[in-house]
């Protein structure tokens, strides 16, 4: 299907498509930057290309085979239609001083997205409506991705900066004149919310502008919580990345780790034993399962309704005293995946414990939609608040629940399926209205779903066998033969070392995460640690949108919505 | 503190500093500053289960003026700092700081340009939890040794107590 779309790209464009590419399966297309926006137009147009799922950027100066290359730096988009279920992966590349036009105006996720590789690479935008720094402070000076910049070398700030600035409070001031409301810029009242507040969960910030109780103009900062993930991958080997990535969404870590080996695994074109495909189903589903259950608890907390938060928290809970730390040692951060399979097997009634807290999962969500599905408070706080269209939703590249509940049925699970996703039975809740109701309601069925899965799962008994591939480049040797054995130390001490090493390439691995979809682009330069590793967080392009999806409404309002879209700090700044 | 049930009187006698130290001890007002995956485990350890209330200090409150315990639960980035500074400045003497988490007490594994390198860099802080995240039962204990601490302290005057740098 792909292939198909590259070639009738290169019918239209002829020679302005300037290389093509196919690695593990992603196709991919060089075109020179002035024509960026044209054959982007034109797959969106014509192609069904409604999501920009992401801009990665690279510095390819010390990357075998380009270092005499003047194009120092690679910008790859990588787009995702739904309707036609393809993908592709336009890149253009820059030199140092070389600016991009933006794709802005074609697609509201570029916003942030660019403004992102503008701050870690410096590449700049042409024609981007606001150009700053978006993870890094505004003191910050160089750009803390490029291969030469010291990771160590961190930078103080001396202040946080002003969001809303004085012009924009006269001609919010002025907008509401000329819409008949006579007001003065000093009759409105600027508010700072977060990055302490607790309804910000971690570490949010949103400075917004009042006209009396609405909210007139609204200002979005992230990076409160940037800690560098990506640049600690490029300083660590492919297994020791591991552990980073159970910090990204840490409510649902054991996705993420699976995901992340998923993605290694398709450079290394892995296949890893069929036990571990089915555990990795389970654990996810069971991760599911937490992220959901403390996004919605919280989510109830922020509106008022205390006693479900211990509904669901107990759950919570008890999932994790019964399953998760006998499983792997500790609560939040697993680090359970390798690459490759598993880093432990299951334990000795692994099942009946699973299946006692499904029992009270599903009776805590009995008792939960039983306290709020009808209630009057719950639907006048929630109904038709921050109600998105499927059209907007997919335009700030929305995924996951939050564009489910919009009402298009998107899961990863079902479109590209993975670990056999497709051999089981489930459904793809949707909402109609897209808003915090739906996206609260969707999130709860989903949890019934999960369950679903995790029975069928196990209704078919656990697969035998290893739970690790046997494959010396990548895997740990069994220690009788590290202690037994001369190659099985020298195997050992290698890979803690060296890293296994991983074929040199790039590949987009992904995967449905909590909050959507979480993607890993790796590349690779054959070495034992990664070149370039970007996450693709659900939860940045649905944060970028959060400024328009409380604009018009009140302070509240904007407490339910932005616990309603889950927004993990780790996960938004990395 | 000497109470006698047999006496006539309702008089107890004590000194001062360890009636006043025995009322901080058990009402501990937390602020909970958190930024990631320790803030989870802050609110396991303060949901039914693990329940902060047994140790008196469940009355969480976000407005630092309302609190006398900062629990910094998650990696502060040079980003975070100046408002973690503000935060502690804002709060009421007496006050006591947790360091909740290596990430807080030194950076943890994250030795990069972006994240503080511990919080001590900026604020005094009193005790140091262990663990990525630490476990609610971590920092339950960590909240009891507090309280032992808090037990001990002379009524110095505001603002000097740190001053003797007593880390524990």
């Amino acid at each position: 299907m792909s292939q198909k779309l590259v070639e009738r790209l290169q019918a239209e464009f002829g020679d302005r498509i300037l290389e093509t590419g196919s690695q593990h399966g992603d196709e991919s297309v060089v075109v020179g930057r002035e024509d960026l926006p044209a054959v982007v137009a034109h797959l969106k147009g014509r192609e069904a290309c409604e999501l920009l799922l992401d801009v990665v950027g690279i510095d390819r100066s010390e990357l075998p085979g380009h270092r005499d290359d003047p194009a120092r730096f690679e910008v790859v988009y990588n787009l995702r239609s739904l309707a036609r279920n393809h993908r592709l992966l336009v890149k253009v590349r820059a030199q140092e001083g070389q600016d991009v036009p933006s794709l802005a105006g074609l697609y509201s996720s570029a916003d942030w997205a660019e403004r992102e590789v503008y701050d870690l690479y410096g590449v700049r935008f042409r024609g981007h409506p606001d150009l700053r720094r978006i993870l890094c402070h505004h003191e910050f000076e160089g750009h803390a991705l490029r291969k030469d910049y010291p990771i160590e070398r961190g930078q103080f700030l001396s202040a946080p900066e002003k969001l809303i600035r004085d012009h924009e409070i006269e001609r919010a001031a002025h907008r509401a004149e000329t819409a008949g409301d006579a007001i003065l810029p000093s009759d409105l009242l600027t508010v700072n919310i977060g990055p302490s507040h607790p309804a910000t969960h971690g570490a949010l910030r949103a400075e917004v502008l009042l006209d009396g109780e609405i909210i007139v103009e609204a200002r979005t900062e992230i990076g409160y919580l940037h800690r560098c993930f990506e640049k600690e991958a490029e300083d660590h080997t492919w297994a020791q990345v591991m552990p980073y990535t159970d910090r990204l969404n840490y409510v649902s870590a054991m996705l993420n780790n699976c995901i992340y080996c998923a993605a290694v695994e398709k450079l290394l074109d892995a296949e890893i034993p069929p036990r571990a495909r089915v555990v990795r189903v389970i654990v996810s589903e069971l991760s599911r399962i937490i992220d959901h259950l403390v996004c919605v608890c919280a989510n109830l907390v922020d509106l008022g309704a205390l006693t479900n938060y211990w509904f669901f928290y107990n759950v919570r809970e008890s999932i994790y005293y019964d399953v998760i730390e006998p499983l792997c040692g500790s609560r939040l951060t697993t680090n359970f995946t390798r690459i490759g399979g598993l880093g432990y097997d299951v334990f000795e009634g692994f099942e009946t414990a699973i299946e006692r807290n499904l029992v009270k999962l599903e009776t805590a969500i009995g008792e939960v939609t039983g306290l709020v599905a009808r209630n009057r408070i719950f639907l006048d706080r929630t109904v038709g608040i921050g109600a998105m269209t499927v059209e907007q939703a997919l335009d700030w590249g929305f995924t996951g629940p939050c564009l489910r509940a919009t009402g298009l049925a998107y899961d990863v699970r079902k479109h590209a399926p993975y670990d056999g996703y497709e051999t089981y039975d489930f459904d793809v809740p949707v909402g109609t209205a897209g808003d915090t109701r739906d996206r609260i309601m969707v999130r709860i069925e989903e949890m019934r779903q999960s369950a679903r899965i995790i029975r069928q799962a196990l209704a078919r008994g656990l697969p035998g066998g290893p739970i690790l591939i046997d494959d010396p480049r990548i895997a740990l040797p069994p220690k009788e033969q590290v202690y037994g054995s001369i190659e099985g130390v020298m195997n050992h001490f290698k890979l803690i070392m060296e890293g296994g090493r991983v074929p040199a390439g790039e590949a987009y691995g992904f995967g449905e995460g909590g909050n959507g979809e979480l993607g890993f682009h790796c590349v690779s330069d054959g070495s034992g640690r990664p070149y370039r590793i970007k996450v693709r967080p659900p939860c940045f392009p649905i944060f970028s949108a959060y400024g328009e999806m409380i604009r018009g409404l009140m302070i509240p309002d904007a407490v339910a919505i932005l616990g309603s879209i889950n927004i993990i700090a780790g996960e938004l700044d990395r | 503190m000497a109470v006698t049930l047999d006496s006539p009187s309702n008089f107890l006698t004590t000194r001062l500093r360890q009636a006043v130290n025995w009322g901080r001890q058990y009402s501990l007002w937390p602020l909970p500053f958190g930024t990631a995956c320790c803030a989870i485990e802050f609110m396991s350890t303060v949901s039914s289960y693990n329940d902060i209330s047994r140790f008196g200090a469940e009355a969480v409150r976000f407005s630092p003026r309302q609190s006398d315990l900062l629990i910094v639960a998650g990696t502060i980035s040079y980003k975070q700092a100046p408002i973690l500074k503000t935060i502690y400045a804002q709060m009421c003497e007496p006050k006591w700081v947790i360091a909740m988490g290596v990430c807080a007490s030194s950076g943890g594994f994250y030795n990069n340009y972006s994240t503080l390198q511990g919080i001590d860099h900026i604020i005094p802080v009193d005790f140091y939890v262990a663990g990525c995240p630490p476990t609610p039962e971590n920092l339950l204990g960590a909240l009891v040794q507090l309280q032992e601490k808090v037990r001990q302290e002379g009524l110095v005057p505001a603002g000097r107590r740190h001053a003797t740098g007593n880390g524990a």
